[in-house]
């Protein structure tokens, strides 16, 4: 066995390995420190994991829509980002006519809803619009090509909706009622914070529930399994298909509202990192796997906030929260290459020949 | 009965389509932004066609999908369709005095429907637009029954006076650095654009010809491999003059243009090596230009005046950067496939561009302020002569230089037992290892190839710059230049030099489309890869050359060939 | 006993489910020898063993007394060992002669620099090659063919350009995955003729996966039958058709007819 062993081993997974410890060394060295030096308290350090799993909760949302999509046509729809863009972007001018009426806030549960609405649907609108414009005349092509449509309909829907509303930034309005924090003895709780982790929480359940429970969403996991052999069974695979996307585009839509209440300001360009946290979330949680992009979201969501505190703070790094999204890249990295069926995601057995 | 029916819907949906894309394209802004840049002068203008275009092309769809073929009946979908597009237009209008609709969209303003109503006052003049938008339709409906001679024709006309008419600009201000020669077309173009006779001229000259030649044969290909070998050095010679002399012909501002290009070409060339041999998909290139800059720039900026090398000292240690880089990033995630490898390679660029931006590393990069005063190369022998390569002009032959040891090298690289394990990886990964391939070191190797192409074009970047800053290696990079590589044809290396020249030149050449370039941009790839995925310069399967006629083929003879199917 | 392969209690498992189980084989140098059994059987499993595309969980694979077990395929390719596929995986969009050239992998030097430079001993290695992979075309009936692309040949032009592929890599053991799915009867005619010409020809070992009964008793010196990831039979083309064990196997999947008409005509 020690043979086998050795005659597996190669360069390769040497340096790999030499990389990955002493990145965990610099981590571990650098946690300790920050610890010691006892620069943050308690009470930061758990505004740091609320924080975090409020950012996780988006994620997660937004993250859905390429699990779902990947687990269906096996692509990374590109256009995801802008997908999570237009609802928000779009719904801004609803939230600041409902605040200009003073409707917001004498009804802020109905005006948020309002604006909710309007975001799902325009996401799940610009979805559909993807899927059956730039995917569906090239479900047979090659891999790439599909992929180049999808950064090709990022650009345009980007642009479009830079042309619609502006290259400004729009602000959403302050809704009074979540204005504030509550206090818990030392600790205190930020209400948008709480009011999101927990629309993320029930969210994702939803989600879960449809694509489990549900008729069509048995029907989804039915066609990501073989599209053939179900639509030998009677399903509308190309029904399927839409559902799947405006499932993801709604998801993106609710995420997007999720956003604006933690950073209340829209541009056209604001899907791009966010879009890409959430594939890292889809992919660190194993893609394809609706718990895992939860888990994996909020894992993300967890190291980004709580991170560049823990781990680069005590190695004397200024500003180092600038480092955070490099630290989710890493980790993006490391997953990929140590376990890259993600957290969740199952081994896949070896390459069928 | 029915049919006829299904006709009439289709005709309606594809009309109400139609006017939806217009008043998108409205919103979006681009019809008001062009309404002055005309095609022909003071008659037609790009925003008018963009219009108008949409109607047509719609109407067209709805003629192809009839299943009535009869002429009248034809028509008659065509009015239906320009009349359905011509009252969604007309409800924007109308819906934008109601409401204001500014609050939201932007460009919904009373120039937009004033441009609707052709400057009329309204009711007459939105009457007027529905009307053109049944008769630009019936049109349509007309050219399609023409006989397909005539109807070639005029097609070509139209496509050259669009063409020429929005170069317009461009070519009188090429023409301006000749002289007399200005002189004998002034008369074509009036203010940017081509004039009514020029435009007149042009059409009658270019539908003619067309006319002429239609049905005609093509000119014969020499077939003879001497006389092809002598057109061959010959095309190759006449193209070296013209890209010697390039700079001196078209001026300043081009020359700047042509250094962009140049740039881009020399990186697509590297990244045809790993996306378009190797099949390894890279969103993260940018990093290694942005190594191959940063390079230069610590090496040489007085500013940070760590090591105050020259350009020259500081070149190779630049290239080994990037090449180093391209192996140590590529080691450990080459095991990945597809998707994966573009997310991590994606990732990669963005770790590159944080760490540049971040204060963290400023005292050595800068930071947001990048690095300045970056040495210029130095060419010619110290106390001989030498020269400093600072203008646009000196570093085209510069970037020149590149490009010709890069393609060389790629070309090489390509008809290779390297080239060839390359691609067999890209057909089949299993397959391509069970013939004895150690794939981690063939990949590596195009990896590390790519890597040092683009360092190249990074250290060229900064030469011809002066000063780099962050916002310089951005993701958008990495797409343009794979963009440019597919819009070309994968794998293809002439391609890579169509599709820079396409996606990079265009561009910067049409100046007034700068606002709504990456609309454009978009656009053109979702177009491209549903209309002609391969390319537009596809790669040809190369022969091997060397021993075409070791095997005369007799088979393959009797069975023509397949061989590009 | 010169065996140039010997597998010793050969073990791979998928999950919960062992594909193959303590399989032990022997493979003559110089003969031709068949694995039969049912789908499923664990023919392929134990192929891509050999090969080195699935690590064995247990057991010692020996090629020319090397112990080869989870060793990568490239490496195991330089070893001499070479394969064709059931279903058929040529570089589709390759040339045939290319598909070839790339076979002799394994046998040619020049790398990057060689490439770049094009050294007077590279340019030799490839005119070389070259003129073997025509060789090779030619001596597998594919003359004229080379510039086709692999997936413009015709279904059973494809099979010998793989065969002809596999051989490139001058291997001493060839391993044949049912090389004679879906052709017609003379058609495969042809083929087992073509197998046997590679024996005797150019001496190399050939171990053949097979569902057509008739070809494996045509051609096998031995027969080794696995169902159910196990060996249950071994011997020569008579003692498997009497083998009351194989006849079951067989018969359990309802399979019978293919068996006794192999042995009507056998």
């Amino acid at each position: 066995m020690f043979r086998t062993w050795r005659q597996k081993i190669t360069l390769t997974d040497i340096l790999v390995w030499v990389i990955g410890l002493s990145i965990a060394a610099v981590v571990i060295w650098g946690t300790i420190s920050t610890l010691q030096s006892g620069k943050y308290s308690a009470e930061s350090w758990f505004d740091l994991v609320v924080k975090g799993l409020a950012l996780g909760g988006v994620y997660a949302l937004i993250a859905m829509g390429y699990t779902l999509v990947y687990g269906i046509l096996r692509m990374i729809n590109f256009a995801h980002s802008e997908v999570f863009m237009s609802g928000p972007f779009t719904a801004v001018f609803l939230a600041n006519a409902l605040n200009n009426s003073g409707f917001l806030n004498r009804y802020p549960l109905l005006g948020i809803l309002a604006v909710a609405v309007l975001s799902m649907a325009v996401s799940m609108s610009v979805a559909v619009l993807v899927e059956r414009v730039a995917y569906r005349p090239l479900r047979n092509a090659p891999r790439l090509v599909p992929l180049i449509t999808a950064i090709g309909a990022s650009f345009f829907l980007q642009y479009t909706f830079r042309g619609f509303y502006g290259s400004g930034f729009e602000a959403y309005p302050t809704i009074e009622a979540l204005n504030g924090a509550w206090q818990l003895g030392t600790v205190r709780l930020f209400k948008t914070q709480v009011v999101v982790i927990l629309a993320a929480i029930v969210m994702m359940f939803m989600l879960y529930a449809i694509v489990m429970w549900s008729k069509l969403g048995k029907a989804m996991r039915a066609v990501s399994e073989d599209k053939e052999a179900a639509a030998l069974m009677g399903i509308d695979v190309d029904g399927i298909i839409v559902f799947t996307f405006a499932l993801g585009g709604a998801a993106a839509g609710a995420g997007g509202v999720l956003y604006i209440l933690q950073f209340p300001v829209v541009h056209f360009y604001m899907g791009f990192i966010p879009g890409l946290k959430a594939f890292t979330s889809a992919v660190l949680g194993g893609i394809g796997n609706v718990p895992g992009a939860f888990l994996g979201a909020m894992v993300l969501g967890l190291l980004e906030s709580v991170g560049p505190n823990l781990f680069l703070d005590g190695l004397g790094i200024p500003v180092a929260s600038q480092l955070k999204d490099a630290i989710a890249f890493i980790i993006l990295v490391f997953i990929l290459i140590f376990r890259p069926s993600g957290i969740l995601g199952e081994r896949l057995t070896q390459t069928k020949v | 009965m029915q049919n006829k029916y299904t006709d009439w819907k289709q005709a309606l949906r594809s009309g109400l389509l139609g006017g939806v894309i217009v008043v998108v394209l409205s919103l979006i802004g681009i019809v008001a932004a062009f309404i002055n840049t005309y095609v022909i002068h003071d008659v037609i203008s790009l925003g008018e066609l963009l219009i108008l275009g949409p109607v047509m092309a719609l109407s067209l769809t709805a003629i192809r999908k009839a299943t009535n073929k009869q002429p009248g009946f034809l028509l008659l979908t065509a009015a239906i369709s320009g009349l359905a597009s011509g009252l969604v237009i007309l409800a924007l209008a109308g819906l934008g005095q109601v409401i204001n609709l500014r609050a939201m969209f932007l460009n919904a303003s009373p120039d937009l429907y004033a441009i609707y109503a052709y400057q009329q006052a309204p009711i007459p003049g939105l009457l007027l637009r529905l009307l053109v938008c049944v008769i630009v339709s019936l049109l349509t409906a007309g050219f399609t029954l023409l006989p397909a001679r005539i109807k070639t024709a005029l097609g070509q006309g139209l496509l050259y006076i669009v063409v020429i008419g929005l170069m317009g600009r461009l070519i009188t201000m090429m023409l301006s650095n000749w002289g007399f020669v200005a002189i004998l077309f002034q008369w074509m173009f009036a203010a940017n654009s081509l004039s009514l006779i020029g435009a007149i001229v042009l059409f009658l000259l270019t539908a003619g010809l067309a006319y002429w030649r239609y049905g005609r044969p093509k000119v014969k290909r020499i077939t003879d491999p001497k006389k092809q070998k002598v057109v061959r050095w010959g095309t190759l010679a006449g193209l070296g003059v013209i890209l010697i002399f390039l700079p001196n012909i078209l001026g300043l501002w081009f020359s700047e243009i042509l250094d962009n290009v140049g740039l881009f070409i020399l990186m697509g060339l590297g990244l045809n090596i790993v996306v378009g041999f190797a099949g390894l998909l890279d969103l993260g290139y940018v990093a290694f230009y942005a190594i191959g800059a940063y390079t230069i720039g610590v090496l040489t900026s007085p500013e940070l005046g760590f090591f105050n090398w020259t350009f020259w000292q500081a070149f190779p240690v630049a290239l080994l950067m990037a090449f180093i880089s391209g192996l140590l990033l590529g080691l450990p995630i080459l095991k990945m496939r597809g998707d994966y490898l573009a997310i991590v390679t994606l990732g990669f660029g963005e770790i590159i561009r944080i760490l540049v931006l971040s204060d963290w590393l400023k005292p050595w990069l800068g930071g947001t302020q990048g690095i300045q005063r970056i040495q210029r190369p130095v060419i010619g022998i110290e106390g001989v002569w030498t020269r400093t390569l600072t203008s646009q002009q000196d570093l085209y032959y510069l970037i020149l230089a590149g490009i010709i040891v890069v393609a060389f090298v790629a070309i090489r690289l390509r008809d290779s037992r390297l080239g060839r394990t390359w691609m067999a990886l890209r057909e089949d990964e299993d397959v391509a290892v069970a013939m004895g391939i150690n794939h981690v070191a063939t990949k590596l190797t195009a990896f590390a190839m790519g890597a040092l192409f683009s360092g190249i074009g990074g250290t060229l970047f900064a030469a011809k710059i002066g000063s780099i800053y962050p916002s310089s290696f951005q993701f958008l990079v990495s797409i343009n230049i794979l963009s440019l590589i597919i819009v070309g044809g994968m794998g293809s290396i002439p391609g890579v030099f169509v599709g820079a020249l396409a996606l990079i030149g265009l561009p910067e050449l049409l100046r007034e489309f700068a606002e709504y370039r990456y609309l454009f941009y978009g656009a053109a790839l979702v177009a491209m890869m549903l209309t002609k995925p391969e390319g537009l310069w596809p790669e040809a399967r190369h022969r091997l050359e060397l021993h075409e006629e070791a095997t005369p083929p007799p088979e393959a003879e009797a069975e023509p060939a397949t061989e590009n199917a | 006993m010169d065996n140039i392969l010997v597998s010793t209690k050969v073990t791979k498992r998928f999950g919960g489910l062992e594909a193959l189980s303590k399989v032990d084989l022997e493979v003559r140098r110089g003969a031709i020898q068949s694995i039969i059994g049912p789908n499923g059987a664990g023919k392929t499993t134990f192929f891509n063993c050999v090969t080195g595309f699935y690590t064995p969980e247990e057991g010692e694979i020996i090629f020319n007394g090397h112990n080869i077990t989870g060793m990568s395929p490239d490496r195991v390719t330089h070893r001499g060992i070479s394969r064709t596929y059931q279903n058929i995986r040529l570089f589709k969009n390759m040339t045939a002669i290319e598909n070839i050239l790339v076979g002799m992998h394994p046998h040619l030097k020049s790398w990057l620099i060689g490439a770049i430079v094009r050294d007077p001993r590279t340019v030799r290695e490839e005119a070389e090659a070259l003129k073997e992979a025509y060789r090779l075309l030619e001596y597998v009936g594919l003359k004229g063919r080379g510039d086709m692309l692999a997936k413009n040949l015709p279904y059973g032009e494809q099979r010998r350009l793989e065969i002809a592929r596999a051989l490139a890599s001058r291997p001493q053991l060839l391993l044949l995955d049912e090389p004679t799915a879906g052709m017609n009867p003379s058609e495969t005619q042809a083929m087992v003729h073509f197998i046997q010409r590679l024996r005797d020809e150019l001496g190399i070992t050939i171990l053949i996966i097979e569902h057509q009964m008739r070809v494996v008793m045509s051609i096998s010196e031995k027969i080794t039958v696995l169902d159910f990831g196990r060996k249950i039979a071994e011997g020569t083309a008579k003692e498997i058709q009497t083998n009351p064990t194989v006849i079951e196997a067989y018969l359990g999947r309802g399979a019978a007819s293919g068996l006794g008409e192999a042995t009507a005509q056998g």
